[in-house]
């Protein structure tokens, strides 16, 4: 591996600074020989590498969506230096075999550092625990589990993962969605849209009941609690409401819910169907501010590929998803940076450094200073593009951003030292 | 008129348009030799996802008496358990040369998404739970007739009061019925229980009531609306008994009626259920005339659709 410089970045809450590094980790500049690879990083910012806590990468099963690799490549041109792998693959990752699987194909072929979630039951079915303790324990080191696509809807299931995962510092990370109230079908927020268009409804109230429960159990059993995907202002209270009660749980955000609406879904376009549905605007405002005032913890990208022809059957029938990871930044910079609802630093928290701390990745997250890991992005904050879903690394189009203006802010991405994308090359 | 998709694609103008052309194709009905050249050498496809005998062969006669040749295709079942995707069968139809597509689809905005893809005209027959355009075309053509008896030259249903009562929530009859007769000028009142009125009802430009007697003996027509068997054992309501009770057209209310008021229904009954047998066969029933006015305005749909130089 080559020693590289980068020169005049801007480290975010300190100097301008350069920055070397060598064998995968940060050096002092004067350490490196000369004549080494050299990043010219003036006007550019310096942040950790982002970490993604909910990315679906489809291998195995579904090699014609994505791949570790064209999806760990999509995570790289984002930023993202690491990504956590969710379960719902076929196989299931619900053993440490398919766990280890998951982590030998991104040693092979990763662009970032990929870490499997693993299932909360077997065969994501909600009825028998998986083997959460042999996942943890294996090579693949699990931490986070899930069973994200379906809810882990039986109070007794959730109750004891919760319990059992604490014996490894683990976290239950719930996909919120009781199926009495939000049936599969579900696929429009339940309101005035829904009712014009004639689409099952997904009413607020499915998410923040379950979530309503979960923070209790969490309460009951002293454990991590981490909800998925949070898409509505009730979901918000209840979650702030547990924080003030100093329950162990954490939240995440999609950037699409940061952004579109449900007015998206008025010409019956399935690239805006998505699980949990777009939300109207006061939810957005909603979810903003959560994550603005820490509330909500992290984004993360719910990063969701679908093969074209899987997208082109009527809406109700389309699958459910949109891909995130590529322009997850851009929409983080826009609706909180460029609003003034975040400063550089605190979105660098809750893109990265809560996180690598929720997952507890240990390389993940960490202060841009010499001794640690380089895992790092540098940051063009005033750029701007027109997104295409064609300029992509991944294998999928079923991007919600295509033909909008956003900012264009990753210049280059380093996970381990190794230069995974770089802009023009 | 390039696709018919929605009741709320029409304005008044247009609406009064179809009526009066669907009244001259209405003659044709009655003449030994039902067939007019118009559209000759012009194709349309009958793209049915869901079963439909009654829409599908109002359609059917419609194009055929106009001249045109008419094909059947039914895609029952879900695309998605075929694995053939919906954009793939509407182009394969499509490429075939067809000159319109009429759609039924068992999935809410089917149609929308299909007239994105391709070139032909798109006239939806029923999507989902979401709209039915030409069978409010047709409810409102039989309901103008009606009061036409009473005033010749109407045009306008200002003054009017339309009822409809049932499973709103799931209908895309009361769907495109709302849009349209409220264009024509009518007052609409929805009549349900509240485990049926659509969430966001409100915003509609209706209004909604879950008291069918209250508002009954202010209706000029009173549309009843069949109960799917389906939301019987869905929990919408506790038993039929109690909703025929709550919410059936039965012979009591058909006394609270005022004397010119008259009664639709888009069928299939459910008699004794929605609709008593008393009510059905009255002597203000229009849910015969209904049927019969299917074709003429199909007709008139069609030919607006087709018929203009191209």
């Amino acid at each position: 591996m080559t020693d590289l410089l980068i020169r005049g970045a801007d480290l975010v809450g300190s100097d301008r600074s350069d920055l070397g590094i060598r064998d995968g980790h940060f050096v002092e500049p004067a350490d490196l020989a000369h004549g080494v690879e050299e990043l010219d990083a003036d006007g550019l910012l310096a942040l950790p590498g982002l970490v993604d806590l909910h990315t679906h990468l489809r291998e195995p099963g579904r090699e014609d969506a994505e791949t570790v690799q064209s999806g760990t490549l999509a995570a790289a041109r984002g930023g993202f230096t690491a990504v956590l792998a969710m379960a719902n693959t076929t196989p299931v990752t619900d053993t440490a075999e398919a766990a280890q699987h998951v982590a030998a194909l991104g040693a092979r072929d990763g662009y970032a550092q990929v870490i499997p979630v693993g299932a909360v039951s077997k065969g994501l079915d909600g009825v028998e625990l998986a083997e959460l303790g042999l996942m943890a324990w294996s090579g693949a080191r699990v931490r986070v589990f899930s069973d994200d696509g379906h809810c882990v809807s039986d109070a007794r299931l959730m109750r004891r993962a919760l319990e059992y995962v604490r014996a490894f510092d683990g976290v239950v990370a719930q996909h919120a969605q009781d199926p009495q109230l939000a049936a599969v079908s579900a696929c429009c927020h339940e309101g005035e849209i829904s009712g014009k268009l004639g689409l099952p409804g997904w009413p607020a109230a499915a998410e923040a009941s379950v979530v309503a429960r979960d923070v209790q159990i969490a309460e009951l059993t002293r454990s991590r609690l981490h909800v998925c995907h949070v898409s509505c202002a009730e979901t918000v209270d209840v979650i702030r409401w547990a924080k003030q009660r100093n329950v162990n749980v954490t939240a995440e955000v999609a950037p699409h819910h940061l952004m579109l609406t449900t007015t998206e879904v008025l010409g019956y376009d399935p690239t805006y169907k998505v699980n949990p549905p777009l939300r109207p605007n006061e939810h957005v405002e909603a979810v903003r501010e959560a994550l603005a005032d820490g509330t909500i913890d992290a984004v993360a990208t719910d990063h969701a590929p679908h093969a074209r022809h899987d997208k082109e059957h009527a809406f109700a029938e389309a699958a459910f998803g949109m891909l995130g990871l590529e322009t997850a930044l851009a929409v983080a910079v826009e609706t909180m940076i460029n609003s003034g609802l975040l400063d550089w630093s605190q979105l660098a928290k809750r893109m990265s450094i809560m996180p690598a701390h929720i997952a507890r990745l240990a390389d993940q997250g960490r202060p841009l200073a010499v001794g640690e890991p380089a895992n790092l992005v540098l940051v063009d904050p005033g750029a701007r593009r027109v997104i295409d879903r064609n300029d992509t690394a991944s294998l999928s189009r079923n991007n919600p951003w295509h033909g909008r203006e956003l900012p264009d802010p990753v210049v280059a991405t380093i996970w381990a030292g190794r230069v995974t994308y770089q802009r023009g090359q | 008129m390039r696709h018919l998709l929605s009741a709320a694609d029409l304005d008044r103008t247009e609406i009064t348009g179809i009526f009066d052309l669907a009244e001259e194709m209405s003659l044709v009905q009655g003449r030994p030799v039902k067939k007019l050249p118009a559209l000759r050498g012009r194709t349309v496809v009958n793209l049915f996802f869901e079963d439909s005998t009654r829409t599908r062969s109002s359609f059917e006669i419609a194009g055929k008496w106009l001249s045109a040749d008419v094909i059947n295709i039914s895609a029952k079942g879900s695309s998605v358990s075929k694995g053939e995707s919906l954009r793939d069968t509407v182009l394969t139809v499509a490429a075939m040369g067809v000159d319109a597509l009429v759609i039924r689809h068992h999935a809410s905005g089917a149609p929308w998404q299909a007239s994105h893809w391709i070139d032909a005209h798109v006239l939806n027959a029923g999507d989902g739970t979401h709209e039915h355009p030409t069978q409010a075309l047709l409810d409102a053509f039989t309901i103008r007739r009606h009061l036409r008896l009473s005033a010749p030259d109407l045009v306008s249903f200002e003054g009017k009061t339309v009822a409809i009562v049932g499973d709103i929530t799931h209908s895309r009859v009361a769907r495109s019925n709302v849009l349209l007769l409220t264009t024509l000028g009518a007052q609409v009142i929805l009549i349900a229980p509240p485990t049926l009125l659509p969430a966001g009802v409100d915003s509609w430009p209706v209004l909604a009531c879950t008291d069918f007697d209250e508002v009954l003996p202010q209706a000029d027509i009173v549309m009843m609306l069949r109960v799917q068997r389906e939301r019987m054992s869905g929990g919408y309501f506790p038993t039929p008994r109690e909703y025929t009770i709550g919410y059936g057209l039965t012979r009591p209310r058909l006394e609270a009626m005022k004397p010119e008021a008259a009664i639709c229904h888009p069928g299939p009954m459910n008699r004794g259920l929605e609709i008593s047998a008393d009510a059905a066969d009255a002597a203000n029933s229009l849910i015969l005339d209904q049927v019969a006015a299917g074709v003429s305005v199909r007709m008139s749909v069609l030919y607006e659709l087709l018929g203009g130089a191209e």
